[in-house]
């Protein structure tokens, strides 16, 4: 008899949708169908079940091909990369439990490596802005409940975290938002005119580029001073109007995005947005929230902040102390400088996601990349060690975009004899131990 | 047709990327959504294309075959897009400004057509930046 | 396991009344006990001091904000990050140390437990997965609860049954210890950018008052019989002339009787006096309120108070109560960091500077002190910076050697850039009190223990107590006369026995101990009213699913469960 698996989280976006209902065969090996789930959700729980999944790690051979080896040769050929290189980019994290991400760390502290996460070519802009000038913030529950003003700004939900406005941001009703939707007053601020605009009452579009002039524009607004007739391609009057709006509201919410972090600006636009949301606090409440992509990119800020005191782009290759600067550490400069010896890649894609240039840096230095699938980083690594999905065939701690945890759930076997990630690491930290104790590799 | 035009690129995620990415890299899904430059009308009327052609993307970094289509997401004139993936990042400049965070969005690009020039596999981009394809 | 004796020591123990005599203190798995083989491993403490591990009433030490306050300051790790000699970890942090250095730095101090004063029930996952990290001290969490939806509609319409049964699920939920009140009704009303600034503000929409509440978590608190009573962060926090508010609130547990089976006579705990003693009417006119609050304490019985040292640091403020650390941003403009948190609490974090050339932080800094000196129970008074609010809780040697060194505090008083103005509004100059090793013990150990309701186990030296033991390299008949040598000796203890085992010698960490997670499992009737509500909140109200909410127990390493039985009550 198939059965039903209740509350499961959806290991895909920040969002962590904790509803899905997944149906599994009786021997619990197969997910039959997926339930709740959005279109990219239910695609990552289906995956499990595609034929022509590696099982076993796989070494590059001399001539360019890849050959099947046992866990345990891949181990010792990772451990000993770590152990031989003075400095390893040990990055990803991001689609791993919190429990994996600890013993990585302690990986890293001894073998000197750099732990950075995706949050780096993400929302490392606001996180750079949040250190500058801090973040007044809010659960998404509390947005459900009372926010009657919701801005998004720069993101793009409808795509990219598709049950975002449904659960939490435009449609939900809450305990005083009885009215769900025609309750709240919706605005977007994009350069496109997005899926998610054309569920807002207002959409401003503004010029590419230009989003820091604009929201400068709506705090001078907010403090009744003169604006230019246009600014970033929007008229003053409708920058007044909106800003009297949003004035109106008893619960305001600002949710930006890559339109933000990645434009240029960066955290600059971060940090204007965050002080916007702070002067909107003179006249009513409002909140700002990130759009966390990676369903666990939180988890791994969270868990570096409490064991190192950084959110990401930690460097240990000092051994005894911690060291965090943007631009020095983080993995894309590490690799556009040539900086490290060895790259460790875990729980994401680099090659599909970092710009060429870093990633043809990285594929000239002995790589490791462990991954539950082939993909681009994969295919040119030295040795791919393939796991069972977080949050499919084993359990484990996440950290939703508003930073709430939640333990992502086990709904099915991982493959025969596969390994999670916290057991591989847990045996790269034994190998590694035994390496050093014999005084190297 | 040998026009040459010079656009505004910007990389986003879209959801036929989110879906292609978990059915797999090496997947006809993530292929079909992510080698693609979406782009205005008039940009096309402009280089003297026809809808789903492919073109050649050139920035300051390098070059990338993609399918030139129109979108449902409206852009102005002049802006064009790219899902996120690694066709997009054959072109995006890696500089950072010291904040980590590459080119993603907003930097200039040359697009030419290119009609019969093929596009690569989501693997084969990747690895032949990388030196990694024995000829 | 193996035995120890302790031998040739000055024990001060509140628990058995020795004050300073010589005494071996003979240890054996994990216990202290009457007598051990001669095979026991001696440890000479000739001209040292011995006390029980000290507890640590009311900190920050995990969670979300403690966390946010981390990784928003990057700075913070300027001050003091490097790794120390033993088998440590890296170390990070000042007024914010990582997990691994706040484990440390409270055992290198003599400190076996530790009470993280603040848990957003939401967030509960959070705050353990941080202690679990945490290697040696012994952790609890209390969850944060005057604010919260469920309780404020079931003590509108004086349901304390509801309440305790609410309660009672919250903490098996979240692996909770007690009841945390913080800025009742006012942290509510920061949803709504409002506050709570009296106990007899209105709480928009709910229509309970913040002495409403109080009152009834109190009664919730002795109906369960938990070991704790309720622990209150008062309102109207740190403004000038709020000491009447404070007394006003301290009234409230007149007449209520402690009802328990730990022999905890307290109540009400009242954290961090010293932010609700002020007097004035502005920063300019303000002055210490330390006198009047403190004469109420001393002859009101069942409460208890921790005092919130201001240490002159710059440091992070963080707390549940939103609205005042919106307020404190207002007023120094460095970074706000905030978080609500749906149908519970919230959260803020600034950083703040406490600098001794203005007179508004050493009028503070003299209050702080005021409240411990002029506490005449010290089995009631305990010493507390609020880590991180009024100071690092790395600083209590430096609070100690003025609380215990009459020289040492006035040279600090007398220098300060304003003293004239400083001394005229407070009282400590004219203090003489020096606080005894014994006073201290009470102050630390036997009485944060019996507070707490773990005086069966903590804060004392007897036979069947934990060998939980802190040797200090001092003699107390030559009692050092100054501050720096005070310091040095109270922060590198020359031996930290935890549960028997020595876990720092010689200032040096050399062994990560065994430590427990505690949390309360209050047993109360099937209550269908309160299971019907959790259900429909969670259904129509919260972003998670019931059945994600609970903290599972892998969360809590060793776990130490409490249980009281109010089934019959």
């Amino acid at each position: 008899m198939p059965k039903d698996v209740t509350d499961v989280i959806c290991p895909f976006c920040g969002t962590l949708c904790d509803d899905v209902v997944v149906t599994v065969s009786d021997d619990n090996k197969t997910i039959l169908s997926v339930k709740n789930a959005c279109a990219i959700g239910a695609e990552k729980f289906n995956h499990q079940r595609l034929p022509g999944r590696v099982k076993r790690p796989r070494m590059r051979q001399p001539d360019g091909t890849y050959k099947e080896v046992s866990y345990d040769e891949a181990i010792d050929w990772t451990a000993k990369m770590l152990v031989k290189s003075r400095k390893t980019l040990m990055y990803g994290w991001a689609s791993t439990s919190c429990q994996a991400m600890s013993i990585g760390h302690e990986i890293a502290e001894k073998v000197g490596g750099i732990v950075d996460n995706c949050a780096t070519v993400c929302h490392g802009s606001s996180l750079i802005a949040i250190e500058d000038v801090g973040v007044p913030s809010c659960t998404l529950g509390e947005v459900k409940n009372r926010a009657d003003r919701v801005i998004f700004w720069g993101c793009n939900p409808a795509h990219a975290h598709p049950r975002h406005m449904s659960r939490y941001s435009i449609f939900p009703r809450g305990f005083f938002t009885v009215k769900g939707h025609k309750g709240r007053k919706i605005y977007c601020v994009d350069c496109r005119y997005t899926d998610t605009a054309k569920c807002a009452d207002t959409f401003i579009q503004v010029q590419q580029g230009f989003d820091y002039e604009l929201l400068d524009a709506f705090r001078t607004a907010a403090r009744g001073e003169a604006l230019p007739d246009t600014v970033g391609g929007v008229p003053k009057e409708k920058i007044y109007e909106v800003v009297e709006e949003l004035k109106g509201g008893r619960f305001g919410i600002i949710f930006f995005g890559m339109g933000l972090t990645h434009t240029m600006g960066r955290n600059h636009n971060i940090d204007e947005a965050i002080c916007l949301t702070r002067d909107m606090n003179d006249f009513t409440k409002f909140v700002i929230m990130a759009m966390r992509g990676h369903w666990n990119v939180t988890g791994s800020g969270q868990v570096l902040g409490w064991q190192y005191g950084f959110p990401y782009a930690v460097d240990l290759s000092r051994r005894d102390q911690a060291r965090h600067q943007t631009g020095e550490t983080t993995s894309v400069d590490l690799l556009n400088r040539n900086e490290v010896e060895a790259c460790f890649y875990i729980a994401t894609d680099p090659g599909a996601h970092f710009p060429i240039n870093a990633m043809i840096s990285s594929s000239k230095k002995p790589t490791v990349t462990i991954d539950p699938h082939i993909n681009c980083t994969t295919e040119i690594s030295d040795v791919h060690i393939p796991v069972a999905m977080v949050g499919v065939e084993v359990g484990g701690c996440a950290y939703r975009m508003d930073n709430v945890p939640i333990e992502t759930r086990k709904v099915v076997e991982p493959p025969e004899g596969m390994l999670t990630d916290e057991e591989v690491l847990t045996k790269i930290n034994n190998r590694v131990d035994e390496l050093l104790a014999k005084g190297g590799a | 047709m040998a026009n040459k035009i010079t656009l505004n690129l910007i990389t986003c995620r879209t959801i036929q990327q989110g879906v292609g990415m978990e059915a797999g890299k090496t997947s006809k899904k993530y292929f079909d959504a992510c080698t693609i430059i979406h782009m205005h009308p008039e940009d096309f009327k402009k280089l003297g294309a026809w809808k789903n052609t492919n073109v050649k993307v050139t920035s300051s970094v390098g070059s990338v075959i993609v399918k030139a289509v129109e979108t449902r997401e409206d852009l102005v004139p002049g802006l064009a897009h790219i899902p996120m993936g690694p066709w997009a990042n054959r072109i995006v400049p890696a500089y950072t400004f010291s904040t980590g965070e590459p080119c993603f969005k907003g930097f200039p690009v040359d697009v030419e057509v290119a009609t019969n020039e093929r596009i690569m596999g989501a693997i084969e981009v990747v690895q032949d930046a990388c030196g990694l394809i024995r000829k | 396991m193996s035995e120890y004796i302790i031998k040739n020591g000055h024990v001060f123990d509140p628990v058995q009344g020795i004050k300073g005599d010589k005494k071996d203190i003979a240890v054996k798995d994990g216990k202290i006990v009457e007598k051990v083989s001669s095979s026991a491993k001696v440890i000479d403490a000739k001209d040292k001091t011995v006390m029980a591990g000290a507890l640590e009433v009311h900190a920050h030490v995990a969670g979300p904000k403690v966390n946010a306050g981390r990784w928003y300051r990057p700075e913070d790790k300027h001050f003091d990050s490097h790794k120390k000699p033993g088998i440590t970890r890296i170390e990070g942090g000042k007024s914010i140390p990582t997990v691994f250095k706040t484990g440390y730095e409270y055992a290198r101090m003599g400190f076996t437990f530790a009470m993280e004063a603040a848990m957003p029930p939401l967030y509960a996952r959070h705050v353990h997965e941080e202690i679990h990290d945490t290697p040696i001290i012994d952790e609890a969490a209390l969850p944060v609860l005057g604010n919260n939806w469920f309780i404020m509609e079931y003590l509108k319409n004086n349901e304390v049954e509801n309440t305790a049964a609410y309660i009672s699920w919250l903490m098996r939920q979240t692996k909770g210890y007690g009841v945390k009140v913080v800025n009742p009704g006012g942290t509510e009303a920061w949803a709504w950018g409002l506050n709570c600034l009296t106990i007899h503000d209105p709480v928009p929409y709910f229509d309970i008052t913040p002495a409403e509440i109080m009152t009834g978590l109190m009664t919730a608190n002795e109906y369960l019989g938990l070991p704790h009573s309720m622990h209150v962060h008062q309102n109207d926090l740190g403004n000038p002339g709020n000491y009447k508010t404070t007394i006003e609130t301290l009234q409230l547990a007149e007449g209520v009787k402690p009802k328990n089976t730990f022999g905890r006579e307290q109540v009400m705990h009242s954290t961090h006096l010293q932010f609700h003693s002020y007097k004035g009417t502005n920063w300019g006119d303000f002055e210490s309120a330390a006198k009047e609050v403190m004469d109420y304490v001393n002859k009101q019985k069942n409460i208890t108070i921790d005092t919130g040292n201001v240490t002159l640091d710059e440091t992070t403020t963080m707390t549940a109560d939103g609205p005042f650390e919106h307020h404190l941003h207002g007023l120094n403009h460095l970074k706000w960091f905030n978080v609500d948190v749906e149908l519970e609490t919230a959260a803020g974090v600034v950083p703040y500077i406490y600098d001794p050339n203005i007179s508004v932080c050493a009028k503070q800094w003299c209050i702080g002190l005021e409240i411990a000196l002029m506490a005449k129970d010290p089995m009631r008074c305990f010493i507390t910076t609020d880590h991180p609010n009024a100071g690092p809780f790395t600083r209590y040697p430096r609070v100690y050697s003025w609380l215990m060194s009459k020289k040492v505090r006035d040279e600090r008083l007398n220098t300060f850039k304003n003293a004239d103005k400083v001394i005229g509004a407070t009282y400590l100059a004219n203090i003489d009190r020096e606080i005894t090793l014994y006073e201290l013990a009470q102050m630390t150990r036997a009485g944060p223990a019996k507070c707490l309701g773990l005086m069966k186990d903590y804060g004392g030296l007897k036979a069947g107590m934990n060998a939980d033991i802190a040797i200090y390299d001092i003699n107390p008949d030559k009692f050092p006369s100054d501050g720096p040598a005070i310091e040095k000796a109270f922060g590198n203890a020359a031996y930290l026995f935890k549960d028997g085992r020595i876990c720092v010698e010689g200032g040096k960490v050399v062994d990560m101990g065994q430590k427990k997670t505690f949390w309360v499992d209050a047993k109360v009737p099937e209550n269908k009213q309160v299971m019907h509500d959790v259900r429909e909140k969670f259904l129509r109200y919260y972003s998670v699913n019931e059945n994600n909410y609970p903290v599972p127990e892998s969360y809590a390493p060793h776990q130490h469960i409490i249980t009281v039985d109010a089934t019959k009550a």
